[in-house]
């Protein structure tokens, strides 16, 4: 038992050292850029591309999930992605939630309900670093928002392992080489992999098609309000213009004795 | 002074509470404004509006804000996801900092170019940097209060340099902090000054606005105002143009609330606060860039600091330098001998200020990128010519220019201008 925790605790030392180092010494110029992607989202009239969401969360709910925490989004907010009620009270109810204390003053468990948060895959943080090599894998709602390159990030990492690293990198023990990484060291064992997950909607799931569905499911995570906030920007900026121009008729008029 | 109305309440109120003709006499037809302003004083009012969007909007935050270290993270991302709206409450607020600090620094530049700090305006421009620094303070206090990574690194970074002043440094840092290290006292305390010192701003704008209405705005011109012919009443006139000014900045503003929220933060805030891992670059928001490279550039061999090496460290020399920075703009109209205050007629001083202003870009781009290669010694050449600008060229150039000869007034250069359109 002793000497398990004593490894353990020796291989995560060791990793966040290489990590940090070769992070610092890759920092400059190490790291490419993730290709840039068109995603559904992108630009002014960009709205979550529904299909892919809904497959993303699919990929999030059968692999990511069971290491990585979604703790700000609860079932309920699945609306947001085109699920009705009745089959987000479906998906709800496939988890089991730790509620309590009842009258007797002891937690027990129940099927979740849409308004549960997201359970998460470990108990607590400690929990998640003991079964990680020592770190916690981070969790995933804000990730799209909380990493420069944001949703193109996010594919980049699941589609940027290398079986083989290139002549010269070291990589550490329960490491592996990812092209778009910083230090290109990352704990992370590569997630996905061509017929990962089967999609009920016929797309073929292949890597690259996997990560950007879950890559747009993450980034409706990060921002659910996105499409509000877009149509709402159109109609207050159609506004302003009009108003704007109309106010300068006015301010000509107003000085029209003074010109 | 009580005023005449046609409207029997009005006139009951005025009678008891001349209000109206105050406020009349302030923003209104009672004010009278030179009539050759230009659109860079525009900004002076769009100060004040986004000064009251700060303080609606975050009144407003305040409510379902929880400032402790455990809850402020997901407070903060309840508002964004659970409260009604409360994802364009936030990003106004957010984005409302950014746009506070562009509308005051072109605010400042416009002074500097039209020399509207000279006589007799020396207080109201004194005032105004007593408002920035005021508006620093409680930019970096907000900064703090989402609990995320570069809130509490920068927070760290920030307080930490207390510390360099001799015998009672880490005294004040720790009362800074209300503790041993950035923790929940210190969000604690940062919420409450953060809700107190918009207020002193406005205390401060009343007397900015009192010390203005004295001896009314300066213009580009930069003449005094000779008569009644050289001017204009507030409204209607300004009050259509800064409405129309008004309309053109909220579309920029509101562009980025709607469209690009996250353009000015960084990503790394969306990480929640944690004490065991630095993020590899800490970098303070972009209006405090060109003060963190003055910060930076005093190392042990930089130029500037070899005359005080034998006295002070050179992280308080760099601390030193970063406030002076701001504080030396409170003798600007003493180190500035020129009796001419606009630019337009002092084209070395005019030169000098484009120099600056490219200076202060370049200040502002080392102060984001790391202090390694060139940047360090771009850093250093830039914060020596910041303050070679404040206190040699200034003076010399003010004291030595023979400036272009001025109009008499500005009735008669507008008069002028006229004509020539005309004779075209």
């Amino acid at each position: 038992m002793t000497m398990t925790y004593l490894k353990s605790a020796v291989t995560a030392v060791a990793l966040a050292t290489a990590i940090l180092t070769t992070g610092a010494a890759m920092a400059e110029g190490g790291t490419p850029t993730p290709p840039k992607i068109d995603w559904s989202f992108s630009g002014p009239f960009g709205v979550y591309d529904r299909g892919a969401t809904q497959r993303g969360f699919q990929v999030y709910k059968e692999v990511c999930s069971a290491c990585h925490s979604m703790n700000l989004l609860h079932y309920r907010q699945l609306e947001g992605i085109g699920y009705s009620k009745d089959e987000i009270k479906a998906i709800a109810a496939t988890v089991e939630v730790t509620d309590g204390p009842n009258d007797e003053g002891d937690m027990f468990t129940r099927p979740g309900k849409p308004a549960d948060r997201f359970v998460a895959p470990f108990a607590n943080s400690k929990a998640a670093a003991a079964s990680n090599n020592g770190k916690a894998p981070p969790d995933l709602t804000l990730m799209v928002k909380a990493r420069k390159g944001g949703a193109d990030y996010v594919h980049g990492i699941l589609t940027g392992y290398k079986d083989t690293p290139p002549a010269g990198v070291q990589i550490p023990d329960g490491g592996n080489y990812n092209e778009f990484f910083p230090g290109h060291v990352i704990a992370m064992a590569p997630p996905l992999s061509d017929d990962a997950v089967e999609y009920s909607d016929g797309t073929k799931a292949t890597l690259d098609q996997e990560a950007r569905d879950v890559a747009t499911f993450l980034a409706w995570a990060a921002e659910p309000e996105m499409e509000a906030r877009k149509t709402m920007g159109i109609k207050v900026l159609l506004f302003l213009l009009v108003l704007t121009g109309m106010l300068y008729a006015v301010k000509r008029q107003v000085w029209k004795d003074q010109h | 002074m009580s005023r005449q109305f046609k409207n029997p309440v009005l006139n009951w109120i005025e009678y008891r509470l001349p209000i109206l003709s105050f406020i009349d006499d302030s923003v209104g037809s009672g004010y009278p404004t030179p009539k050759n302003l230009n659109y860079w004083w525009n900004f002076g009012s769009l100060a004040g509006i986004v000064l009251v969007v700060m303080i609606a909007s975050g009144i407003v935050l305040a409510m379902h804000y929880t400032p402790h270290v455990d809850y402020a993270f997901d407070s903060v991302e309840r508002i964004m996801r659970d409260v009604n709206y409360g994802w364009l409450i936030r990003y106004i607020h957010m984005n409302g900092a950014s746009m506070f600090f562009i509308v005051v620094y072109i605010h400042m530049f416009r002074g500097l170019y039209y020399g509207s700090f000279k006589a007799p305006r020396e207080l109201l421009w004194m005032i105004g940097v007593f408002i920035l620094l005021a508006m620093m303070a409680t930019a970096f206090m907000g900064y703090v209060l989402p609990w995320g990574q570069m809130s509490f690194w920068g927070a760290t970074v920030i307080t930490n340099l207390f510390s360099a002043i001799p015998l009672v440094g880490d005294s004040i840092v720790t009362l800074l902090w209300g503790g041993f290290s950035v923790d929940n006292p210190t969000l604690n305390r940062f919420f409450s000054l953060h809700y107190l010192l918009p207020f002193v701003i406005v205390g401060l704008v009343i007397f900015h606005l009192w010390a203005l209405h004295e001896h009314k705005s300066n213009n580009p011109l930069g003449v005094d105002i000779k008569g009644e012919q050289d001017l204009i009443p507030f409204h209607p006139y300004y009050t259509f143009k800064d409405l129309f000014g008004l309309g053109v900045f909220m579309i920029f503003f509101l562009s980025f609330v709607f469209f690009w929220p996250n353009f000015f933060g960084e990503p790394d805030n969306y990480i929640p606060a944690n004490p065991m891992a630095t993020p590899p670059h800490i970098v303070p928001e972009w209006y405090f860039l060109p003060y963190y490279a003055i910060l930076r550039a005093f190392t042990k061999d930089f130029i500037l600091y070899w005359p005080v090496s034998w006295l002070i460290t050179a992280k308080l020399a760099g601390v030193i330098a970063m406030f002076s920075s701001i504080l030396l703009l409170l003798l600007l109209p003493w180190l500035d001998g020129s009796k001419v205050r606009s630019a337009k007629f002092r084209p070395y001083y005019a030169m000098a200020f484009w120099v600056f202003f490219l200076n202060c870009i370049v200040l502002g781009y080392i102060g984001g990128k790391p202090a390694e290669g060139p940047f360090i010694l771009i850093g250093q050449i830039a914060t020596t010519y910041y303050f070679v600008h404040l206190l040699i060229i200034i003076p010399l150039v003010s004291r030595l220019e023979r400036p272009k000869p001025i109009p008499e007034s500005i009735s008669a250069a507008v008069t002028a201008a006229h004509a020539m359109k005309a004779g075209e």
